[in-house]
């Protein structure tokens, strides 16, 4: 190696009250390179970078920056250090300008005081021209798209010259085409040489767009390899630490019985503006139905809708042919439904409740839960305690509470719930939505196992990947309509293609 | 404290779970808060009652009295120093003629036993006010109307109390009582109704409501008011409530505000709390909406619907203080009763000094009880803190210990404010949970 890496860290270790979250960890980080850290949901990826952007002070370990030994006491600091860090949450504020955001706390001024709209202006404009971005430096924030916020978030850290940038799951909250965009913009960013590092659970993105991947597991170091002879399969069993299923081993559908009839369907969103307009499709016993579309679709309010949760607008909704089109979650409940909802946290689960009352939400009121409205505490742990054990719940037992568990944990809770009440239907929005692959490999088993028990599953997600993995046949959503039905082996170009609205009627 | 617990109630329940599990790391925010909430279940209250009185104690001293002779003639205000005189005495055996040793001195005539039957008068409508703003609470609702509901109880209390002379002893005081009490619950029902159907504040109404009790209490017992008394039209007062209507008493001379037989009903109160929150398929509806509406009404619970239940039995415990009130001791109801009284309001202290817990109110209940009662002119000795200081000087520890409560959470929301500024993206576990 001619030139000493940019960043160096050595053997940095962390301990939490309990928990090493990071164990003599090595890393390095080259000019102009992305390197990748991957790892599952607590793997301690964002420990590090914590360290690394000085929100954090390392218990032991060294940074080193261009060979130099450094250390880093704040976020300030790491900034004037030339480290710049794109969250993700974007740090933005919605009514101002593009150009106020990146000038924000660093201004140009004149007469000591006054914002220099001119010369803010310019030097954004500077920025943004050596690396080709296209933001109008104009718009307000509120009013441009998610890719382009985080466009002006990699600008932020740019103006205030970083050349080390770290991207934490920066693609959590992208289309496949605005990541696309994004992954060209990091290209241009390293052979300016800038050098970034890239947070990540998913596995293609690695593949995609690292010069080099480091894995962490458990708080410890795995392995740092090139991506050349990299494949998802070994990466996936070094960050899981075991063998891995990534694609959904399942015999094809044997449709039966016509379980769920939707008709002509409206529904309206909460401004009162029509979200879902006029759907129409079914779902057979033991079959699985996706529902792809890009997030916004409708997606949300036929969910609601099928579930009991918003009026109907217009159209029609039976199950195993009882018409539930005016139905309260309540008697969709009972007449068969399940439903795995988009938001665990907001809606799948009451946080403050412990495990066994989250698992009884829907039956609580009926025996043997309860008896003439007195509950059955007894009787619930018990039940919950074994419905724990078979969906592999971790992190605790029938009294921890909902919050203390983990994203993948919760969604197995969830799931537990669901699958449990024996539905005839299940209503699957975004099951995988924040999980890791271990987790996604359980949740894509059971509902697989659903289908094959003989249940008519419609899987509503926003990950292309799912939909075509699991589904025996594809709907895409588009404004709120159907705009094609797709077999299960059509290629992501074709869902791409017409998830953008392109319509084009597709034999099936 | 637990019973915002588990159906278990009791076993403690495992945090952020530690070790070797690969999705153990780093405890989330929510976990940390709720640890921190558990952990400061019984301390942050006391810690908030203890620097409250310190504050009020630095005011006294403000005011060139010495603050520990202060306090210790507050305590000894409240009857509190009659536990430490131990002796041989003998206590009455209810419904006979028997008495049996007792090592504490039950006679009224000395003052300590009569100032602690005058604190436990004080503590016993403040455990049914503080429970009526706890159980609101625990629907997610803040219930400010308390007082109204408390009015409206002792004001329909008062009517069948002074009304009905024919019935026979017990039949009109659970008369007195029911009527009482169902009359709070539609005061507060009407908040919830309004919550539930146009999505008023409860808040807002509450306080509206409040005032509609006020000025409906000034007119009936005002003067040619339609419930004014018979006797003495010079005078805004009710008729007495008939003997037959009177609790019974069961520590003093009944001419003397003596505490009766309501102190029972209370506690059972916190019981009945604890009961229906933790052991009833209502109180668990009541419980998911308080804590996630959203996640309540996906479970299939009628949202609108619990606001309306909590609102009114809510407002069930408030009426129930009113018509205690009324039955057990005042026996009638004034203008100035109307308008002076606010155990309602100081309901809203118990309630969140108690954490909303029935443990918790009864004691906030009693600390209430006693620091109003220490304070009174007429338990207070004058020597050691004018009497016309020490009612603000109680004013003043309550709204110290509201400042705190509210302080308590105020630190708590920074805390994880805070948290949630250092922490972008440093864990993912805690933005899962967050």
């Amino acid at each position: 190696m001619d030139e000493p890496p940019v960043l160096e860290l050595r053997g940095i270790t962390k301990q939490f009250p309990g928990v090493l979250a990071n164990d003599h960890i090595d890393f390095d980080l080259r000019r102009g390179e992305v390197h990748a850290l991957l790892g599952e949901n607590g793997a301690g990826k964002s420990t590090l970078m914590s360290i690394l952007y000085g929100l954090y002070t390392a218990d032991s370990g060294q940074i080193l920056l261009n060979g130099k030994p450094v250390s880093i006491t704040s976020p300030k600091h790491a900034i004037e250090l030339g480290i710049g860090m794109v969250h993700q949450h974007f740090m933005l504020i919605p009514v101002m300008t593009v150009t106020e955001n990146i000038v924000l706390a660093n201004e140009p001024v004149h007469l000591g005081v006054l914002l220099d709209e001119s010369a803010a202006e310019k030097r954004v404009a500077d920025v943004a021209k050596t690396f080709s971005f296209a933001v109008d430096p104009h718009a307000r924030i509120q009013d441009i798209t998610v890719g382009q916020q985080q466009r002006v978030e990699i600008l932020k850290a740019l103006y205030r010259n970083a050349d080390i940038v770290i991207l934490d799951e920066p693609t959590a909250v992208l289309t496949p085409q605005e990541a696309a965009e994004l992954f060209e913009i990091l290209r241009t960013l390293t052979r300016e040489g800038i050098s970034i590092i890239f947070i990540t659970h998913k596995l293609n993105e690695v593949l995609e767009i690292a010069d080099r991947i480091t894995v962490l597991r458990r708080g410890k170091k795995v392995e740092t390899i090139p991506r050349e002879g990299a494949t998802e399969a070994a990466l996936a069993r070094a960050m899981v630490g075991r063998e891995v299923l990534l694609r959904v081993d399942k015999k094809a559908g044997q449709p039966g019985e016509l379980l769920l009839k939707v008709e002509d369907l409206s529904v309206q969103d909460d401004r009162g503006l029509e979200a879902v307009r006029g759907v129409t499709f079914d779902v057979r016993a033991g079959e699985i139905v996706g529902i792809a579309g890009v997030d916004g679709n409708g997606q949300s309010e036929l969910i609601d809708a099928l579930t009991g949760l918003r009026n109907v607008a217009g159209g029609r909704i039976s199950v195993g042919g009882q018409d539930l089109t005016h139905a309260s979650a309540r008697q969709a409940l009972d007449a068969g439904m399940g439903h795995i909802p988009e938001d665990r946290q907001r809606r799948g689960l009451v946080l403050d409740f412990n495990l066994a009352e989250n698992l009884a939400l829907h039956d609580y009121d009926k025996e043997p839960f309860s008896r003439f409205g007195w509950l059955n505490p007894r009787r619930w742990l018990q039940w919950a305690g074994g419905l724990l054990k078979e969906f592999d719940v971790r992190g605790g037992g029938p009294t921890t509470r909902g919050a203390s568990l983990s994203g993948g944990n919760q969604q197995k809770v969830v799931i537990a719930r669901e699958v449990s009440r024996d539905p005839s239907v299940l209503v699957a929005a975004q099951p995988t939505r924040g999980l890791d692959v271990g987790a996604i490999e359980f949740v894509h088993r059971r509902l697989v196992e659903q289908r094959d028990a003989g249940k008519a599953v419609l899987l509503v997600s926003l990950e292309l990947e799912e939909i075509l993995s699991l589904s025996d046949r594809i709907l895409v959503l588009y404004e709120g309509r159907i705009v094609a039905e797709l077999p299960p082996d059509a290629s992501e170009e074709e869902v791409g293609i017409a998830m953008t609205g392109a319509r084009r009627e597709v034999a099936v | 404290m637990s019973d915002q617990g588990p159906p278990t109630g009791s076993a403690p329940t495992p945090q952020a779970p530690l070790g070797s599990d690969p999705e153990a790391y780093a405890p989330s925010v929510a976990g940390q808060l709720a640890f921190y909430q558990r952990a400061g279940g019984i301390i942050t209250p006391l810690l908030t009652a203890v620097v409250a009185f310190l504050a009020g104690g630095l005011v006294v001293l403000a005011t060139g009295h010495n603050p520990l002779r202060t306090y210790k003639a507050i305590f000894e205000g409240a009857g509190l120093n009659w536990f430490f005189h131990f002796g041989s005495y003998h206590i009455d055996l209810p419904f006979t003629n028997h008495h049996i040793w007792f090592w504490w001195d039950t006679n009224t005539n000395h003052t300590a036993a009569y100032n602690l039957t005058q604190t436990l008068l004080t503590t016993t409508p403040l455990i049914l006010t503080g429970l009526a703003v706890a159980f609101a609470f625990r629907c997610g609702l803040f219930n400010i109307g308390g007082q109204g509901q408390y009015l409206v109880g002792a004001i329909v209390g008062v009517y069948v109390g002074s009304r009905f002379t024919d019935m026979a002893h017990l039949p009109h005081v659970i008369f007195g009582l029911t009527a009482a009490a169902l009359a709070g619950a539609l005061w507060g029902s009407i908040a919830g109704f309004l919550k539930a159907t146009v999505g008023a504040h409860e808040v807002i109404t509450t306080i509206m409501l409040n005032w509609i009790a006020y000025w409906g209490g000034s007119y009936l017992f005002g003067r040619g008011g339609p419930l004014q008394n018979h006797v003495n039209k010079a005078v805004p007062i009710s008729d007495d409530v008939a003997p037959g209507a009177k609790l019974a008493a069961i520590w003093g001379n009944p001419h003397l505000q003596a505490l009766h037989s309501g102190i029972f009903v209370a506690l059972g109160a916190l019981v009945v709390f604890y009961i229906i929150l933790n052991r009833t398929t209502l109180g668990y509806e009541v419980r998911a909406v308080g804590f996630n509406p959203e996640a309540a009404r996906y479970g299939g619970i009628s949202v609108a619907r619990n606001f309306i239940i909590a609102m009114a039995i809510s407002g069930l415990f408030a009426g129930l203080a009113g018509g205690l009130d009324i039955l057990g001791w005042q026996f009638r109801l004034g203008v100035l009763d109307v308008q002076v009284s606010n155990i309602g309001f100081i309901g809203i202290a118990v309630a969140l000094l108690g954490r909303n817990t029935a443990v918790g109110v009864g004691f906030a209940a009693l600390l209430f009880g006693a620091l109003l009662t220490g304070t009174s002119t007429r338990s207070l000795d004058p020597n050691i803190f004018p009497p016309q200081l020490a009612g603000n000087l109680a004013l003043m520890i309550q709204a110290l210990v509201l400042l705190f409560v509210g302080a308590d959470l105020l630190i708590l929301y920074i805390w994880q404010a805070r948290k949630k500024v250092r922490m972008p993206g440093l864990s993912r576990a805690a933005d899962e949970a967050a």
